[in-house]
């Protein structure tokens, strides 16, 4: 065999390894999207129920409540970034940080100094690599997260709200994810969390236009409100985290199966090349036996003389 | 045939129990609360602890609760909890383990989520 020609082989093999590899874990992203589907599916009554009984009392009663409340001149803002572990999904988490990059320049454009909280390595990675800082972060979940992890994520963040603005506390606070729209469409959304807008959260629970009986609250409006909270950011903080795992799987399953009809692009070229190369050998071949051949019997036709 | 009310009992990753009612027994932060149909709409704060559900057919759903809400509304209760499980679920000696092992090694929030287990599956 010629040296081309086994050149071509050589790669040809290397590349169909590569192309199972990425076929492989096309695959069980796809599987892991319908889980990550299901578990986003699963959290959301408890969503709607926790956004409609919020929107309830801060409608129902008087109450003022920094947390429903817009600061006169806020001043500190929290920024949660949900960013993934693991690459090999394409664009995702270079979108979802270039999102919250954006975010924060119109934030600093209104005079708001911003906190970041990351969750991610890849978003740990950008900040740290950057010098950036960073508040807080977390990792090691992003693929499948609990209620405990969006918990853990919440707890600083409800924290920062509670603190007063002068003590390092913070008047806003926004959160950046990549959006589970369809299979084939994700994007990275701003949501501001707190101050709580009212019709923003009445649309999300689909209790928009609808009126709410009056309440009777138990102990008192103000506790069931400093109560109900807190639970309200851990829930949207969890949608958000299985919206963005859903979404990874989803990126990754696309950047796989373009990565696998990449391989299969290339194995097609260069089985045409080794297909050439072989012809190519056999044709010199041919041609150096002919051409050996005639000069044999030019030599005994000289001879014969 | 007795009034019912329709009872959503949630937990935060799923739907644990959901069906018609006539009674719901469940501890607030000030106190054991009855809703029985007509009640007038309510919005309290759930203290860890048993919930006892009377269903329509003169049965009785008993769940643990770790925190969360209950809402009633046009007869209709929602039962909001962070973790919620059926007595049936709970494995009572497991819980039991787990309460002697939180006890000696001070962990308040495993204790207490131990102790309502164990209330739950007492009551049922």
């Amino acid at each position: 065999m010629g040296a081309q020609l086994r050149v071509y082989k050589r790669r040809i093999k290397s590349v169909t390894a590569t192309k199972k590899i990425t076929k492989a874990m096309e695959m069980i992203a796809a599987s892991r999207i319908v889980k990550a589907q299901r578990q986003v599916a699963a959290s959301t009554p408890y969503a709607t129920e926790l956004t409609r009984a919020v929107t309830a009392v801060a409608t129902g009663s008087a109450t003022k409540h920094p947390l429903t409340t817009e600061a006169a001149s806020p001043s500190r803002a929290a920024v949660l970034l949900i960013t993934s572990d693991r690459g090999l999904a394409g664009g995702y988490s270079s979108n979802a940080i270039k999102s919250a990059e954006q975010l924060t320049e119109r934030l600093r454009g209104e005079g708001k100094e911003v906190d970041t909280y990351i969750v991610g390595r890849k978003g740990v990675a950008y900040y740290s690599f950057r010098e950036r800082a960073v508040a807080d972060s977390w990792g090691g979940f992003t693929d499948n997260p609990t209620y405990a992890d969006a918990k853990r994520v919440a707890e600083p963040l409800i924290a920062a709200i509670e603190r007063e603005t002068a003590e390092g506390g913070v008047d806003e606070l926004h959160i950046v994810f990549t959006e589970f729209i369809s299979m084939m469409t994700q994007t990275p959304v701003q949501n501001r969390l707190l101050p709580l807008s009212l019709d923003e959260a009445a649309e999300e629970s689909g209790t928009k236009g609808e009126i709410l009986p009056l309440f009777d609250f138990e102990p008192s409006a103000e506790d069931v409100l400093d109560a109900l909270l807190p639970r309200y950011v851990e829930s949207r903080v969890y949608n958000a985290l299985l919206q963005a795992a859903a979404s990874k799987h989803a990126a990754t399953r696309r950047a796989m199966k373009s990565a696998t009809d990449n391989a299969g692009e290339l194995i097609k070229t260069l089985s045409r090349l080794a297909n050439a190369a072989r012809q190519a050998e056999i044709t010199q071949e041919i041609s150096e036996i002919v051409g050996g051949a005639s000069a044999l019997a030019d030599a005994t036709a000289g001879s014969d003389r | 045939m007795a009034a019912e009310l329709h009872v959503e009992l949630v937990a935060a990753d799923r739907s644990v129990w959901s069906g018609e009612a006539t009674l719901v027994v469940a501890r607030t932060t000030s106190g054991d609360i009855g809703v029985m149909p007509g009640h007038q709409p309510l919005l309290g704060v759930l203290e860890s602890g048993p919930v006892t559900i009377r269903t329509s057919d003169g049965g009785t759903v008993v769940a643990a609760v770790h925190g969360g809400f209950l809402s009633f509304a046009d007869n209709k209760l929602s039962l909001l909890a962070e973790i919620a499980e059926l007595a049936d679920e709970i494995d009572t000696q497991r819980a039991e383990r787990a309460l002697e092992r939180a006890k000696s090694g001070d962990d308040d929030a495993a204790e207490r989520r131990a102790d309502v287990r164990l209330r739950a599956v007492a009551v049922r």
